[in-house]
């Protein structure tokens, strides 16, 4: 029981999309800043109550934080509390970050011997999981991105990544305002997602009686629009599932995306 | 008609440039009763209709911190860091001065000179904003013409980071 509930438990924490009831977010304590060499420090956590710390951190083996002229730059001060894992980041060039935790893994089930197994974790590690005779196996594909954007000075263009599902701007994701229309693409594998299911939630749900989330579908350009109800912190979420696995085995590929922009008042 | 009516067009745009024209400002930074006070960073710019920056005026920061570590709260005025501040390196010559105490300033402009030769007929506002650490941000706009028709005074009033305003135009 306490096997199953660790195991319960990681599957939450590394694999959001398998465990329906808990959510990935970052928090970065700024994402506009003005003069030079600027550190912000960023929270990442696993829950459902977008931005409040309650549950779980956010593993943060997937951390890539790209720097403006597309080079990696390196967080400091990585460390994984009880309910959230924070780290430091200086600005050091003008320009946007991209600072994303990219999950890919496998999640298979089998009977051994008529009981119930599975394995979650890396690609590599599953031949090595799997038993000579696995009965009714299973092997899924997954690729998650949580993300997040700062920029020093003056905005500089968002390049996709090309891989997985990921959030391509079309309005500058630091470059939000309460109150007007802003418009993103969602991208899988770099081309256009259409009519995919998105989901905006606004933080701050402790202080309100209503979650308030924007339900929204991407147009056969992968793009959609929202217009920013209030200034705040909002969790864009959407999800998909295909066939184009890269696992031997693996029938089944499931994607995910979780982005953290913040809408300033105007 | 038509051969006549072009120079007359022409020297009548020649001569509504090449008039002299005056744009004066008084910004009033309020006396407040609070226990901890710092100078507020002001930004003063000319708005085109779009909302765009015409030209900055005039910012008003911490300009003598070294490391050019004052320019960390610029992006406060948060109005004027969007439209225009985030794309200029700092100091800005000619824009950037030190914070100013409480009381009126004055600042005068003409339109023989940089930045208002620049500036083409039309319609336009001075924008004045204003954030203070640990204090709070106000934004004002007066609309005008430019250039004048007419001598006027157009004014607004702020309420608790800005005192009066007073824009002075001359033809």
């Amino acid at each position: 029981m306490k096997s199953a509930l660790k195991l319960a438990a990681a599957l939450a924490l590394a694999l959001p999309f398998a465990s329906q009831a808990h959510d990935t977010w970052m928090v970065p304590s700024s994402t506009v800043l003005s003069g030079v060499d600027s550190w912000i420090t960023v929270d990442a956590a696993v829950g459902n109550d977008k931005f409040y710390f309650n549950h779980a951190p956010l593993r943060l083996d997937g951390l890539a934080v790209t720097a403006p002229d597309g080079s990696a730059a390196e967080a400091e001060n990585v460390n994984r509390g009880k309910l959230r894992s924070t780290f430091d980041l200086q600005l050091k060039q003008s320009g946007t970050y991209r600072v994303a935790v990219v999950n890919e893994g496998v999640f298979a089930r089998w009977k051994e011997d008529g009981k119930p197994k599975r394995y979650f974790g890396k690609p590599e590690g599953l031949e090595k999981a799997l038993p000579a005779k696995a009965d009714d196996l299973e092997v899924s594909q997954s690729a998650g991105r949580v993300e997040t954007f700062v920029t020093a000075g003056k905005p500089t263009p968002v390049k996709p990544v090309g891989r997985g599902l990921e959030l391509a701007p079309v309005t500058h994701p630091n470059d939000l305002y309460a109150g007007e229309e802003a418009t993103f693409q969602f991208l899988l594998d770099g081309q256009p997602a259409a009519d995919l299911g998105v989901t905006v939630v606004p933080g701050g749900s402790r202080y309100r009686d209503k979650i308030g989330e924007i339900e929204l579908k991407t147009d056969k350009n992968g793009k959609f629009s929202v217009k920013w109800p209030q200034p705040g912190l909002y969790w864009v979420e959407a999800r998909a599932e295909d066939a184009k696995v890269s696992v031997p085995k693996a029938t089944k590929r499931r994607l995910s995306y979780s982005g953290t922009l913040e809408v300033l008042q105007p | 008609m038509r051969k006549l009516l072009l120079p007359a067009l022409l020297a009548g745009a020649i001569l509504r440039t090449a008039h002299a024209a005056d744009l004066n400002l008084s910004v009033e930074i309020p006396r407040l009763d609070v226990a901890e006070y710092h100078r507020p960073y002001v930004a003063i710019w000319i708005e085109n209709p779009d909302q765009s920056v015409a030209t900055d005026l005039a910012v008003w920061y911490d300009v003598a911190k070294k490391n050019n570590e004052g320019t960390e709260w610029l992006k406060d005025m948060r109005q004027w860091w969007r439209r225009s501040g985030r794309n200029q390196q700092f100091p800005v010559d000619g824009v950037s001065g030190a914070t100013k105490p409480a009381g009126r300033h004055a600042l005068a402009f003409q339109s023989s000179a940089k930045p208002l030769s620049a500036l083409k007929p039309g319609k336009y506002a001075v924008v004045i904003e204003a954030a203070r650490e640990v204090g709070g941000r106000e934004l004002l706009r007066i609309p005008f013409e430019w250039p004048p028709q007419k001598a006027e005074t157009l004014g607004a009033q702020g309420e608790h980071e800005l005192g009066a305003i007073a824009l002075d135009l001359k033809p």
